[in-house]
């Protein structure tokens, strides 16, 4: 299908998107790589009159060893997260989610921060950076603030972000121990019927759900029920219980939710070894 | 034949261009002169699957940016059209009055530019008074609410109503000691070309109709369109650039392009479409759309000796091609490859709110197979025989003259059992056996699924010959001119090398021409996997012709008896015996030949009847049986299209019929929610499978060729298609065969799968 008819203005800096996003107000939407947005624009999901284009906002895109964390540019490209040897070495199981974004052509083009900001459920990067303690760092007027992923995702495509605001960096805690990346979907470059991120080290861990409701799901009774010593099988039998799951064309939500028990089982014992 | 091109793995002519400039499809005629300031066309399109159109408001959309104009059926003065194959069934090329499925096109909407077509037909107010939705086949068997009214039933077809016999049910079963039933569903499934439908049409000065079309056959688009626009025969020129697949359903012409002349006469201007994605998958037509209640019977030592089918076929919301598959393809197939004493077929074609099914990759064989494989597989399970061996008992012994059918239907060679032994020693089938049982026995997550099928099918079954022009110009070149239409399959290569087989022309100073109505006449299109054994066979025809009228030529200007010249093919030049430095080449023979016309032969080939394709196929799946998920490991291939011209261009059409396959098999299935939407209308919902689901093909070669015609060859456009379909469904059923499943209907996708693990678990399997 053809898009809405839309206008577009390309910033150079993000100061400059911020006060346009300012002057545009709701008729706005930032566009990074495209591969989120553009979709629905093309389905007429989205017509928003004026894009602003933050694609060449170049000082966006990097990658950082910042002591405890890594810092990942808003406009870091998955290509460039998933082959980078900074994240391959301090948070291996990011690195390997983007791997498994869209297909090659879809990873060249989308941005980290493009994708968290899209808030999609469905997406790969919301629920592993969620499970991974991961804060974003968000720009508006009035300067910066940091939002922690558990309290960014509001709702189905809502986020915390202020229509003011965009998503300039995310900062990652360096992980110890195992991790697992569990996707099921049908074909190698779908979203997620169900997805996995996780990660362990003795009693602490983290796990997230792709798909699994309106948000990302941080499986928060998983994490505590082996914090107080139950078996992996015990604890993946919670995986659901944070959890909305939808009906949709390619799953019912009895399904997804014994996904998520295997998938959760199968990311422990991989995060275990 | 010493020395001869034919046979040999050469490299495809027109991969070059593809690979470099790429193609030149139908919305790249940027520079064509007739289409010089052409207008945009947008079609509005039903958005409710049945209903009476009680108003269309087009006021708003004229005032949207760019629109010229907005047509309805009324504005085009479009008279109702009965369907080819029910002519009871009548519509209007755009929906007056009724619509009957998502996607039908009810207005046009002229714009200058391609963008500015969507928002404007957005704004076409289409009131609709909504009737019953029938989606489901049996519901619309039933229903009192008819699609077609002037049917008086939703039934559209049937083969009892041309004289085939009817069903006699239980009764032809009381003999035997085994009986099973099943109800298999082969699902509704889209083509999916990766160019979409695109079209043309300019009006010349002299009222004569130019219209470009993206077709698998452009002479027949050329008979449709000059009735549809009332034409006089010299007053319409079909062209046909290059084509980005069909998979059959590019065979006809659709509405879209049957108005798409009275659009553009209307308009004053000449008028181009492409359609999007979203539409070719709601109106580009539909394939397979099969309910199949099959009942096998025989003894229980393995002798399958009665087999019964009633086939319900969807035809969706029109009476095309997709209504007669079933009578005319499916029924005569029904008993494939093996030697069945009694059987009956019945087929019955119903209307349904749904887009028209049409032909697709296989066209009625693939379910044919389909429902005999699964059938045997059932049968195998219920006398406790391994698949592959109760396969072995029931086939129609090797036979090199023609073998008729209980059913009636006559096929020229076959060997089935050489090719099912060939495919199970190249799978090692004994140790796949040996692993699945020892997997069965480790109570292993990951189960094997072994999957057997053997078929034959019927190619060039709709058509009676072909016709084929070679041309020879002043410089050497030649050129080829053919009724046949490529849109992947290699004609270029296949055609030029089967020309300088017996002219000597090198392959790189033959040119083939297509698919160009005022070039070629005279064709049959692209279709029913015919072009190589018709299409080939009439260059090859051709070809020897064109030496035989040359060697007359050459002794005329040698000054030699004919019977006394020699034609040279590594010279490709003719000369009189013991004299070859005295020689005359295909270039001086076509300047000797300028002012009578130049040098060129033309043949009408006759083909002596339709071939039989046959094979076996092997899958290997492995079931997660904790999740239902299948992987694809192996997929052994043993096809016999008879004699091969070109290996390369044979895998190629293995290895996309085998994904094609699969892909049914495992993931495809067009889908509508309760009110008849479409819900698989892009490729994120529909799954239209890609190389990542699928492993290395082992394709093994077998070569029976047909005695009906000179180069031996049977068809293979179609033939991966119909062995993998159910040899991947099996090989998915047959990991859970321990745990009691017999069947699962396609598309076997994970969460089938898994829904069917769980059924078992209750039962205590």
């Amino acid at each position: 299908m053809i898009p809405a008819q839309f206008d577009l203005k390309r910033a150079s800096s993000a100061a400059e998107a911020i006060s346009l996003i300012g002057e545009y107000g709701d008729e706005a939407k930032l566009l990074a790589g495209g591969h989120s947005l553009i979709p629905l624009m093309k389905l007429r999901l989205a017509q928003p009159s004026m894009l602003i284009d933050i694609g060449r906002i170049t000082d966006l895109s990097y990658i950082k060893d910042a002591g405890n964390h890594i810092s990942i540019g808003a406009l870091t490209r998955h290509m460039d997260v998933e082959k980078s040897d900074i994240v391959k070495q301090h948070v291996p199981l990011l690195a390997h989610a983007a791997s498994h974004v869209g297909d090659a052509q879809v990873r060249h083009r989308g941005t980290i921060g493009g994708s968290l900001a899209h808030a999609d459920s469905a997406s790969d990067l919301p629920a592993t950076t969620l499970a991974l303690g991961a804060t974003y760092v968000v720009q508006g007027p009035n300067g910066q603030r940091e939002i922690a992923a558990k309290d960014f995702y509001k709702g189905f495509l809502e986020s915390a972000l202020a229509p003011d605001e965009m998503l300039v960096e995310i900062r990652v805690p360096k992980t110890l121990g195992g991790w697992s990346f569990q996707k099921f979907n049908r074909r190698a470059q779908d979203w997620a019927i169900v997805g996995v991120a996780a990660w362990r080290n003795g009693k602490d861990s983290g796990v997230a759900l792709v798909n699994m409701g309106s948000t990302p799901i941080l499986a928060t009774s998983v994490s505590a029920a082996l914090a107080s010593g139950a078996s992996i099988a015990e604890a993946a039998e919670l995986a659901a219980a944070e959890a909305e799951p939808q009906s949709d064309l390619n799953a019912s939500s009895e399904y997804r939710t014994h996904l998520a028990k295997v998938l959760v089982r199968r990311a422990l014992e991989e995060s275990t070894k | 034949m010493a020395g001869s091109i034919l046979g040999n793995r050469v490299l495809r002519k027109e991969d070059p261009k593809f690979l470099t400039t790429g193609g030149v499809y139908v919305d790249d005629l940027n520079s064509e002169p007739l289409l010089v300031g052409a207008l945009h066309a947008t079609f509005v399109r039903s958005t409710v699957a049945h209903a009476n159109i009680t108003s269309i408001d087009v006021s708003d959309a004229l005032e949207s940016p760019g629109v010229v104009a907005i047509y309805t059926a009324a504005d085009l003065g479009l008279e109702p059209v009965a369907a080819t194959f029910n002519p009871m069934a009548k519509r209007t090329l755009l929906a007056s009055g009724k619509v009957r499925y998502v996607g039908e096109p009810i207005a046009v909407v002229l714009t200058e530019f391609a963008n500015q077509g969507e928002d404007a037909a957005e704004k076409v107010i289409v009131d609709y008074d909504t009737l019953e939705v029938l989606i489901d086949i049996e519901q619309a068997m039933t229903s009192t609410t008819h699609i077609f009214e002037e049917c008086g039933s939703n039934v559209v077809f049937d083969s009892t109503a041309i004289g085939m016999p009817d069903n006699t049910g239980d009764e032809m079963f009381a003999d035997c000691e085994v009986v099973v039933k099943g109800r298999f569903v082969n699902q509704r499934v889209a083509p999916c070309p990766l160019e979409v439908r695109a079209s043309a049409a300019a009006w010349d000065n002299d009222g004569r109709l130019t219209q470009w079309m993206s077709t698998q056959h452009a002479q027949g688009a050329r008979d449709t369109i000059q009735t549809a626009n009332g034409l006089d025969a010299e007053k319409i020129r079909v062209i046909t650039p290059d084509v980005g697949g069909g998979f059959g359903a590019k065979i006809a012409a659709y509405p879209e392009e049957l108005v798409l002349g009275a659009v553009a006469k209307k308009a004053g201007k000449p008028v181009r479409w492409l359609e999007t994605r979203s539409e070719s998958m709601t109106a580009l037509g539909h394939g397979r759309a099969q309910i199949q209640y099959v009942t096998i019977g025989g003894t229980k030592a393995g002798k399958v000796t009665a087999y019964q089918m009633h086939v319900l076929q969807d035809s969706g919301a029109w009476v095309d091609i997709g209504a007669i598959l079933a009578p005319f393809m499916t029924r005569p197939m029904a008993s494939g490859v093996y030697d069945i004493p009694k059987i009956e077929v019945r087929t019955t074609s119903v209307a349904t709110n749904t887009t028209p099914v049409v032909a697709y990759r296989g066209a009625g064989r693939p379910e044919a197979t389909a429902a005999i494989e699964r059938a045997m597989d059932m049968f195998a399970a219920e006398i406790g025989k391994d698949a592959a061996e109760v396969r072995r008992v029931n086939l129609i012994p090797k036979f090199l003259e023609p073998h008729s059918t209980t059913i009636g239907q006559t096929y020229d060679v076959g060997d089935y059992e050489e090719s099912l032994n060939r495919v199970l020693a190249a799978a090692d089938y004994t140790k796949l056996r040996a692993e699945q049982a020892a997997r069965r026995a480790s109570g292993s997550v990951k189960q094997l699924g072994i999957g057997v099928s053997v078929y034959v099918e019927i190619t060039a079954g709709n058509s009676s010959g072909e016709s084929a022009k070679i041309e020879i110009t002043q410089d050497g070149r030649a050129v080829v001119f053919t009724g046949t239409s490529p849109h992947g399959q290699g004609h270029v290569t296949s055609w030029a090398m089967i020309a300088s087989d017996q002219t000597g022309i090198p392959m790189d100073k033959i040119d083939v021409v297509w698919g160009d109505t005022d070039l070629v006449p005279k064709g049959g299109g692209t279709m029913g996997s015919r072009s190589l054994q018709q299409g080939g066979v009439a260059v090859h025809v051709a070809a020897g012709e064109l030496v035989e009228q040359a060697r007359k030529h050459a002794a005329r200007l040698l000054e030699a008896n004919e019977e006394d010249v020699v034609f040279d093919k590594e010279s490709a030049s003719f000369h009189v015996t013991g004299t070859p430095a005295v020689a005359k080449s295909w270039a001086d023979l076509s300047i000797a030949l300028a002012s009578d016309g130049g040098l060129i032969q033309e043949t009408d080939y006759v083909s002596q009847g339709a071939t039989f394709p046959f094979g076996a196929h092997v899958s290997v799946v492995e079931v997660d049986t904790e999740t239902g998920q299948v992987k694809m490991l192996r997929h052994v291939a043993c096809d016999d299209a008879g004699k091969v011209l070109n290996p390369l261009l044979l895998e190629g059409q293995i290895h996309g019929g085998i994904a094609q396959g699969a892909a049914q098999a495992l993931l495809e299935e067009v889908r509508y929610d309760g009110d008849g939407n479409p819900i698989t209308s892009n490729f994120a919902d529909y799954a239209f499978i890609s190389a990542a689901e699928l492993p290395s093909f082992e394709v093994i070669h077998m070569e029976t060729p047909t005695p009906r015609n000179a180069l031996g060859a049977k068809g293979i456009g179609e033939s991966g298609t119909i062995g993998s379909t159910p040899a991947v469904q099996s090989a998915v059923i047959d990991a859970l065969a321990h745990l009691g499943v017999r069947h699962i209907d396609m598309p076997t996708t994970a969460e089938r799968v898994w829904s069917e693990i769980q059924k078992q678990k209750v039962k205590g399997n």
